[in-house]
């Protein structure tokens, strides 16, 4: 500091000399030196990792399940909507089996719940929940491959074997359903705002269009928005390479770089195309059904679109997993899920629902009627065999190739 | 923030003609002034108003009439219940905490001279200035190292670790202005430091405190980005509301940000009276 | 004995909440950039191997967001700037005795919560809102016009959110002002324009460093503003050290941006607070 700087300084009457000899003085900076270095001896162990858990055995299924027994209780972790308001499925459950339920909207984004309990489940420690609803998505593998997943008995899941559709069971996300057991699956396709769009939304081009400028919604979910950009390309996700996903980058920067993209949504997306702020977006199929108005379609674009479950699973320190395990059985019971199936939209693995709920539309009150014919006929929630084969599923990225695959399609998103 | 308002300046009258002149030119910047008010309360007028909508959609943002049914029906949604007593118990647990502690380093730091008081200074500056994404980030970058599972009470220990120093700094600046002959006169007459403390000290630099703790509050209620990354899966108000603009926000959100503003104020004008009367 | 404890007093005041901040904000500090120079993932781990590269590798990839961050800070600052001054001005001088009340205005949004503040400007910028509504209906926009998600959107965002932390100290600053200092400036044959520029501007320019530290830092380094009001062209580097934490997990560099942006900001504060002194600063932050 120069000496008429520092005039300057005391003349203003603002200087605090403790602070200053504080930043200046050589032994008050020596000592936050020590005090840093004796932190940094702390710090310096690095951070254990915990790969390569992700193969079970039989005996290690039983081993897990050994000796265990009910407790009553079971803490739910879950995503919003995903449950009625008055919770009244949970409620038939606890009244049916005498086990209460704490269930909580603690998952918003895959990423982030991953973020959030990866530390206490490295730590072997208790997430504080039993269950929780994950997409089969790049989490998901990973939580298999740490070995954080409780493995499932299926002795204990007999109305799974019984109910549950073809498509719920055996995907190769997770083979034999060691760990998870499909709670919902949905669809992503484009959802277009009638009001606006004048045409019929059939393609996935027409996301490209130069005359929608500023008006197409994507998603900023890497794994999303690269599907949607092979797909484009007529690519199938699921059997995509390293160069695939280039190709795919290039379509989407272009995209991007001519203003056709308003916004990549982490989930946003509803409320700007029921705004009309975009015009035309790529969407969840259950998210359309409950949450916009009527003038907002929904389309599987012809070019195909994806198909996705968000699973039941347990981490391996569940607290009480014979009781989460017979919950999840429980909801395999056509007459248990018709209910929740009613009131989230989304596809359910469970095909007999829809009989019971077209019986409902039978018997309802003129006021329900026509909700529940649309949901007994809805493509989107019960897709028919032709609909299904139009359905692609994503691509299982090995741990090597995540960060890659991330590397390739976040940067759009982020603008570079 | 509360305000603690100086006193007006002491304008000597000035000159009748000079004086006529000002206000005409005050008239531009009055409007600008204004201007700038109404530009200000738009959102929240938006904020309240929506809180009264009738919406019978999932998405709240067109207008469809009055209604009392969300105040009625505040409590509906369990998590976002649950969020906002997780935020309220959080604020006010932190405020109780950082209050005690803020305290002692203020009376500490506008008090005594003592060796370490430039670094109390500085790290506290530093805490002051430090950006909000940088904190949270070096937590969870610590909790992650030592394997610590993040949760209601590691937001707790962050809430408070972000407001002491604010607390700190409004209780040294109270103390910097205190006269410690009256201190000396209580030790002559015999008190001893913890009488002198609680019977005087106390009472002096209770705006100070009260100002900091308020301070405090206010900080805790609202966090955001120190919260997110230190939450684990602990939701608070906050957190609820920005992940809810997935599914659309719920018109109890406007509801209970109409009335944690109400609150707040309620206690700013409160504690801004009493403070004129002391 | 007495003379003893009397030394001891000071340490003990500030013990408790000194350890806290030296265990919760110090001590993370070194973790962090501990950390930043790891290499490593979560599935085989973080191992300590001075990896100085995370540092020019984040710059390499995100050195764009970084002086985007800075660039917006400064936008938004120097907003807040044009529009604090005048109204604390017109406040500290023409207020009259209500004063506080006016100030007390302009400090309301302190009051709702941040994120749902930023949500309601959102709800007003939208497309068919109440600002660009009418006159999109009156077909005086092209239909790819929009303010919401493009940069102006969010510098307003974040004008709007941190313009108090600008009002409170340069209010503080001018209300200081004697303003029989003014008057001798008059006496002394000063015009208005001259005794503002060189008797009230520079008592005030305090006040402003103190607002500028108050609201560039947190402006530059916040991303909510972002996310909600931005489109992809307007990322800022807090949304990049989130997602490198959260989404992908690689701490390493989420740290070493994480300090690169701290390093930055506190080098800059620092050099500008042993330049101007710090009581004030401090000052306004506590009130």
């Amino acid at each position: 500091m120069t000496a008429d700087r520092q005039a300057a300084a005391n003349r203003r009457g603002a200087s605090d000399p403790a602070l200053r000899r504080g930043l200046t003085t050589r032994r008050g900076f020596l000592g936050a030196v020590g005090a840093a270095a004796g932190a940094a001896a702390l710090a310096g162990c690095g951070i254990p990792g915990r790969g390569g858990n992700g193969i079970v055995t039989q005996a290690d299924i039983d081993e897990y399940w050994h000796g265990r027994s009910g407790k009553g209780h079971i803490n739910w972790a879950n995503w919003p909507g995903y449950m009625e308001d008055d919770r009244s499925t949970i409620k038939a459950f606890t009244k049916e089996t005498g086990i209460s339920v704490t269930y909580k909207e603690a998952i918003q984004e895959a990423a982030d719940w991953f973020g959030k309990i990866q530390a206490p489940l490295a730590a072997n420690q208790s997430i504080g929940f039993d269950l929780m609803v994950v997409t089969n998505g790049i989490q998901f593998t990973e939580l298999v491959e740490l070995g954080y997943l409780a493995p499932l008995d299926h002795h204990r899941l007999p109305n799974f074997a019984r109910y549950a559709s073809a498509k719920a069971k055996n995907r190769a996300y997770d083979r034999n359903n060691i760990f998870s057991i499909p709670y919902v699956s949905g669809i992503t396709g484009i959802a277009y705002n009638s009001k606006y769009v004048k045409e019929p939304i059939t393609s996935i081009q027409q996301l490209f269009d130069p005359k929608y400028k500023g008006r197409v919604g994507m998603m900023s979910d890497s794994q999303e928005l690269g599907n949607f950009g092979m797909l484009a390309l007529g690519i199938d996700p699921e059997k995509s390479t390293e160069d695939d996903w280039k190709r795919a980058r290039e379509v989407l920067r272009s995209q991007r770089d001519k203003g056709i993209v308003r916004k990549y949504y982490e989930q946003g997306y509803i409320d700007a195309v029921t705004k009309g702020d975009v015009w035309l977006t790529m969407a969840w199929s259950g998210d359309v059904y409950t949450l916009s108005s009527p003038d907002v379609k929904f389309v599987v674009p012809k070019e195909g679109g994806t198909i996705w479950s968000d699973c039941m699973m347990m981490p391996k320190t569940a607290a009480n997993p014979v009781d989460a395990i017979r919950l999840m059985d429980w909801l395999y019971a056509p007459q248990n899920n018709a209910p929740l199936t009613e009131y989230i939209n989304y596809v359910t693995p469970v095909p007999a629902v829809q009989d019971i709920i077209r019986k409902d539309a039978a018997e309802a009150s003129a006021k329900d009627k026509p909700d529940l014919d649309r949901l007994a006929t809805s493509p989107l929630v019960f897709p028919s065999p032709e609909e299904y084969a139009k359905l692609r599923t994503y691509r299982s990225l090995s741990n090597a190739e995540v960060p890659r695959y991330q590397k390739v399609f976040q940067t759009i998103s982020q603008g570079a | 923030m509360t305000t603690t308002l100086g006193k007006p300046a002491a304008s000597a009258p000035a000159p009748a003609k000079r004086r006529r002149r000002a206000r005409r030119d005050g008239l531009g910047l009055r409007l600008y002034t204004w201007l700038i008010i109404a530009w200000l309360m738009l959102p929240i007028a938006i904020m309240i108003l929506f809180g009264f909508n009738d919406t019978h959609s999932k998405q709240n943002f067109q207008w469809e009439g009055f209604t009392l049914r969300w105040y009625q029906h505040l409590f509906d949604k369990g998590d976002l219940t649950r969020a906002l007593w997780n935020s309220v118990s959080i604020a006010l647990l932190s405020t109780v905490i950082t209050t005690v502690l803020g305290t002692f380093v203020g009376i500490a730091l506008g008090r005594f001279r003592f060796r370490g008081k430039g670094v109390t200074n500085l790290v506290l500056f530093a805490a002051i200035s430090c950006p909000e994404i940088v904190m949270g980030s070096s937590l969870l970058s610590m909790f992650v190292s030592l394997d610590l599972p993040r949760g209601y009470w590691t937001v707790l220990i962050a809430h408070v670790m972000f407001s002491i120093s604010f607390v700190a700094v409004t209780v040294r600046a109270r103390v910097v202005g205190l006269d410690p002959k009256v201190e000396e006169a209580a030790k002559d007459l015999g008190a001893g430091p913890v009488e002198t403390f609680r019977l005087v000290t106390l009472p002096m630099i209770m705006p100070g405190v009260l100002s900091g703790a308020l301070l405090a509050f206010a900080l805790s209620i609202d966090d955001f980005v120190i919260t997110n990354f230190t939450s684990g899966s602990t939701v608070t108000f906050p957190l609820w509301v920005y992940a809810s603009t997935r599914t659309g926000t719920p018109p109890q959100v406007n509801v209970m940000g109409t009335l944690i503003f109400a609150v707040g104020v309620l206690l700013a004008v409160v504690s801004a009276r009493r403070g004129r009367r002391t | 004995m007495r003379r003893l404890r009397g030394a001891l007093a000071p340490y003990l005041m500030i013990l408790p909440g000194g350890l806290w901040m030296a265990v919760f904000f110090v001590v993370p500090l070194v973790f962090m950039f501990s950390v930043s120079l790891m290499t490593g993932n979560i599935i085989d781990g973080f191992k300590q191997t001075w990896h100085w590269q995370n540092y020019t590798d984040g710059f390499h990839t995100y050195g764009d967001k970084l002086v985007r961050s800075l660039w917006y800070g400064l936008l938004a600052t120097v907003a807040c700037i044009a529009l604090a001054y005048p109204a604390a001005y017109w406040i500290a001088f023409k207020g009259g005795r209500r004063k506080s009340t006016y100030l007390f205005l302009l400090l309301l949004p302190f009051f709702v919560s941040f994120v749902l503040r930023t949500l309601a400007w959102k709800l007003v910028l939208t497309d068919n809102g109440p600002l660009l509504g009418p006159l999109r209906n009156h077909g005086l926009l092209p239909s790819d016009f929009h303010v919401l998600d493009s940069g102006f959107a969010v510098v307003s965002g974040l004008t709007y959110n941190f313009l108090p932390f600008m009002v409170l100290p340069i209010y503080v600053a001018l209300e200081r002002i004697d303003y029989r200092v003014i008057e001798a400036s008059y006496d002394l044959y000063a015009s208005r324009t001259q005794a503002f520029l060189r008797v009230v501007l520079p008592l005030s320019l305090p006040g402003v460093f103190a607002g500028v530290i108050m609201t560039f830092v947190p402006v530059a380094s916040d991303y909510v503003n972002s996310e909600v009001l931005g489109g992809p062209n307007n990322v800022m580097i807090g949304h990049i050290i989130r997602t490198e934490y959260f989404d992908n997990s690689s701490y390493a560099l989420a740290s070493a941006l994480s300090f690169s942006l701290m390093a930055l900001l506190l080098v800059g504060i620092f050099a500008y607070a042993r330049a101007l002194g710090t009581e004030d600063v401090l000052e306004a932050a506590g009130r």
